[in-house]
């Protein structure tokens, strides 16, 4: 069905007939050896994002003050990189995202898109423009008097495709989705993980470099969202596109994310590599993002018994943090035999972070054995984060 | 009993007048139309911030369209004559009464375009702005696809409306089946005429009503079809 997002890889050949000429797309790729980090979509090339201090202020209409949706803000995302923008709904993160395709044109600062400075352009060149930059929504916004493909079809019409052209492109693209079966049916009659795998279907239409994504799984079940992502996951490695996606689940980020920057009130508070942040968040807006996941709030059977004053305690209760090397060790055992204590185990989330390893546990120990140092000394030597929750009596 | 009532002579009136009724109900449906689309279109497009922005082209547009919708039909038919004679070469007869009766349903479909493209998802807009669509492109792409069925049901009403209208085209000798109705049936005190008029009139709007629905339904892709 639908799900079957492992199944046939598409060569990138697939992606390279399109107008945009093909002996250009040769050169950039020879003319820039090594750049983008060393990303395997190098190949691909093209790409990259660069905002600098963009400010986009509103202004003020009739009896409500102007708002600052975006206070200098400066992004480097290298081509092939899958960015995450997770924030609030009013933290700025829409006007983020449509400023770089134009949408929105910053008050202050650039947005430079595959070399391009986006904001400077005339209206005609925008359009040029946009069109090596695909965009998914979160409500889909396909065209319901159109079928499916008819729906990928659109942005080829527009730029003035043949027929034939266009019939050979669209049913190629419908197959790389997973919708060939569905070509013919309008969007009434598709169900919403389907509409949005037209919505990526059509947004890959033009090959473009950049696919900006716009909540385009929090209208979704998460059974549908992880369909989508592995498939967004797969247009990234295998056709080397650069996704810039905004969310407000945490989830998404952790899925597909290379990495992730936190919006709040149109600035970007903390940033870094997915794995990174998630280890080792820094504002209480990230930790927050990052308790909202399944598996990492305080057991509720624990939270109301916990208290500050370890003074006649039995038990404290720790969170650990382990990843990567650490996460795979047998770390809790091992603790429980060099100090000779009981270990129980209250609550956590062992996972990954793309292919990092990554747990998140909530332990108890007895109190004497924490309030000696010991169980501290040994988790810091095994390279555990700990932080003290509480104490129970 | 019927034939008795209704001589020949009448009963080829009546079949003039429906002529006449069709013939300018038709013509004045197609022109405003063809006028009121682009001028709905506008109207729906030019406001803050929208496609064609141009505010101030909006705000005088919208009030002659109101002015025009406020008159009553039968004193803008009088008060046109001039026009009316400029554009149909006389004031007089059935060709003139498309003249305000076409000036008429301009406004009138106008609005209702103005309205059912206002219903289209601005989501949709957004998106096709995203793929590098001129405005042009996205009216005629997007919106006037999207819009159709509220389109269609739009234009049905206004023929609806302009046989009602055609009623009163009589007063400058416009003919057709409301002219017929107040002289044979009122003027003459001919109430089988009147019934007959009527009769004829239903059957039109149930008619125009049947087709503008079924086809409305038939553009419309939001229906589920099995």
């Amino acid at each position: 069905m639908l799900q079957n997002v492992s199944a046939p890889s598409f060569p990138p050949a697939l992606f390279r007939d399109f107008a945009a000429a093909p002996s250009a797309a040769g050169e950039v790729a020879q003319a820039r050896p090594g750049v983008g980090n060393g990303r395997r979509s190098d190949a691909a090339g093209g790409g990259a994002i660069v905002l600098r201090e963009v400010c986009k202020t509103f202004p003020a209409r009739g009896s409500d003050a102007a708002v600052e949706a975006l206070a200098d803000i400066s992004l480097d995302i290298p081509s092939g990189e899958i960015y995450g923008v997770i924030g609030r709904s009013g933290a700025g993160k829409s006007t983020l995202i449509r400023t770089i395709n134009g949408l929105e044109r910053p008050t202050s600062g650039e947005v430079i898109v595959d070399g391009v400075t986006v904001n400077r352009l005339d209206e005609a060149a925008l359009r040029a423009e946009r069109r090596k930059i695909g965009m998914i929504f979160q409500h889909f916004n396909l065209l319901s008097s159109r079928s499916a493909f008819d729906n990928v079809a659109l942005p080829l019409e527009l730029a003035g495709l043949s027929r034939a052209a266009i019939r050979t492109r669209v049913d190629r693209l419908l197959d790389l989705v997973g919708l060939a079966d569905k070509r013919d049916r309008y969007p009434v009659e598709l169900s919403g993980g389907q509409k949005q795998r037209v919505g990526i279907a059509r947004a890959l239409a033009t090959d473009p470099k950049v696919l900006l994504s716009d909540e385009a799984t929090s209208a979704l079940d998460p059974e549908t969202t992880r369909s989508i992502l592995a498939l967004l996951a797969r247009v990234n490695a295998e056709l080397g596109v650069t996704i810039v996606l905004i969310t407000h689940e945490m989830a998404v980020i952790k899925e597909i994310c290379h990495r992730v920057g936190v919006i709040e009130a149109g600035r970007i508070i903390e940033e870094g590599p997915v794995a990174e942040v998630f280890a080792h968040p820094r504002t209480t807006t990230a930790r927050s993002f990052i308790g909202s996941l399944p598996g990492r709030e305080i057991p509720a059977s624990l939270a109301g018994r916990l208290t500050d004053d370890p003074a006649g305690a039995r038990q404290s209760v720790l969170r650990l943090t382990l990843t990567g090397e650490t996460a795979s060790q047998p770390l809790v055992t091992r603790l429980a035999r060099e100090l000779g204590i009981d270990i129980a185990l209250l609550g956590g989330q062992i996972d990954s972070i793309g292919t990092l390893p990554f747990a998140l546990l909530y332990v108890g120990v007895p109190t004497a054995a924490w309030a000696s140092g010991a169980v501290g000394a040994a988790l810091d030597a095994a390279g555990a984060t700990t932080e003290v929750i509480g104490h129970v009596l | 009993m019927f034939s008795d009532l209704i001589s020949p002579a009448i009963l080829s009136l009546i079949v003039d007048s429906t002529l006449e009724t069709l013939y300018m109900v038709a013509i004045a449906a197609l022109i405003g139309t063809l006028a009121g689309l682009p001028l709905g279109i506008f109207l729906a497009t030019s406001g803050k911030g929208e496609l064609f922005e141009a505010v101030t082209v909006n705000r005088v547009l919208g009030l002659v369209v109101n002015a025009t919708r406020s008159t009553p039909f039968i004193i803008l038919v009088v008060a046109i004559i001039p026009f009316t004679r400029l554009v149909a070469g006389t004031s007089i007869g059935t060709t003139a009464a498309i003249v305000p009766l076409s000036l008429a349903a301009t406004p009138f479909i106008a609005r209702i375009v103005e309205a059912a493209v206002r219903e289209v998802d601005q989501g949709l807009v957004e998106a096709s702005l995203a793929m590098g669509a001129t405005p042009l492109q996205i009216v005629r792409k997007v919106l006037i696809p999207e819009a159709l069925p509220g389109l269609v049901l739009g234009v049905t009403l206004s023929v609806v409306s302009l046989l009602s209208n055609s009623a009163m085209v009589g007063a400058v000798g416009g003919g057709g089946l409301g002219d017929l109705g107040i002289r044979y049936g009122y003027q003459r005190f001919m109430p089988e005429v009147m019934l007959m008029v009527v009769v004829v009139l239903i059957v039109l709007v149930q008619t125009v009503q049947s087709f503008g629905e079924t086809l409305a339904k038939k553009v419309n892709r939001r229906l589920r079809r099995h």
